[in-house]
């Protein structure tokens, strides 16, 4: 029997797809059978979506030009 | 697929040109990943400035020693390497009286803390805006502290492997595991608080 702080523990594996099949399968009978951490569960598994699904953002313009220049200064040099 | 996964040999073509010589090449390959360097820079580092420096001296590190570049490792996994590494310095370099460590002992902290047991509102993404959800999301990360932070940016956000994450932090799978649980759940806690369905009665949790 998997008590909550047990799940806690193997959250992490479970939630990576790592857990071996028995660990899997007493960690959803858990979260079948406890409200309290299903609901954990289910809100770190949206915590980790909504991270996942951030695209970097473009590069503030003149961040992304000295970085440019940056480069082709070195580029300059190694070819001088 | 990420990103990264899914242009490595793209990647691979270019990268041989760039090693023989050929700046065009390398130039395409700063402009396709310097979105995620900079991400990544931000992330550790917390500061505009910081995060510029680490750009500019990832891409020109990665230049200097492509020659030294093994390619047993993706090209994206060696570059958010040396971004890390960088990163970590300023952090290091800013905090000079505290020492930001990775190797500091979590062991002996306190359980992770879990207070919020509430569901969420459906599709939280739909409520905000893009602008405001990455207000959210980054605020959370910033009150991270460093140790956890950077597990979590490498993982959750970049999304490389429980073992890159070990390899380019110089830390054992066990402690990636472990900090990457801590963060995951302070940022649910966070977040909970935010994106939790109104109304919705909080139950205690033993």
């Amino acid at each position: 029997m998997v008590t909550c702080k047990d799940f806690l523990k193997e959250m992490g594996d479970y939630l990576d797809e790592a857990a071996d099949p028995a660990t899997k399968k007493a960690v959803e009978e858990h979260i079948h059978n406890c409200p309290n951490c299903w609901v954990i569960f289910d809100t770190t598994k949206k915590t980790i979506h909504v991270y996942k699904g951030m695209d970097p953002q473009p590069l503030p313009e003149d961040v992304h030009q000295r970085l440019v220049n940056v480069l082709e200064t070195k580029c300059k040099k190694r070819k001088a | 697929m990420t990103a990264a996964a899914g242009s490595t040999d793209a990647d691979l073509g270019l990268l041989e040109k760039a090693r023989a010589g050929d700046d065009e090449a390398f130039a395409q390959l700063a402009m396709k990943y310097e979105r995620k360097v900079y991400r990544i820079a931000k992330n550790i580092t917390q500061s505009d400035e910081d995060a510029e420096d680490v750009l500019q001296d990832a891409f020109l590190k990665a230049y200097e020693h492509l020659k030294d570049f093994q390619g047993q490792s993706k090209f994206y996994t060696w570059l958010v390497r040396i971004a890390v590494n960088e990163s970590l310095m300023k952090l290091r370099k800013r905090k000079s009286d505290r020492t930001v460590s990775l190797d500091e002992n979590i062991e002996t902290e306190e359980e992770p803390i879990v207070r919020e047991i509430a569901v969420w509102d459906d599709d939280p993404e739909k409520r905000y805006t893009q602008t405001e959800m990455r207000e959210i999301l980054d605020k959370a990360i910033q009150s991270l502290k460093p140790i956890f932070r950077v597990v979590f940016v490498l993982r959750d956000v970049e999304e490389l492997s429980t073992e890159e994450t070990a390899e380019t932090l110089g830390l054992s799978v066990p402690a990636v595991k472990s900090r990457l649980l801590r963060a995951r759940l302070e940022l649910r806690e966070k977040l909970t608080r935010i994106f939790k369905r109104k109304g919705e009665q909080i139950l205690g949790y033993v």
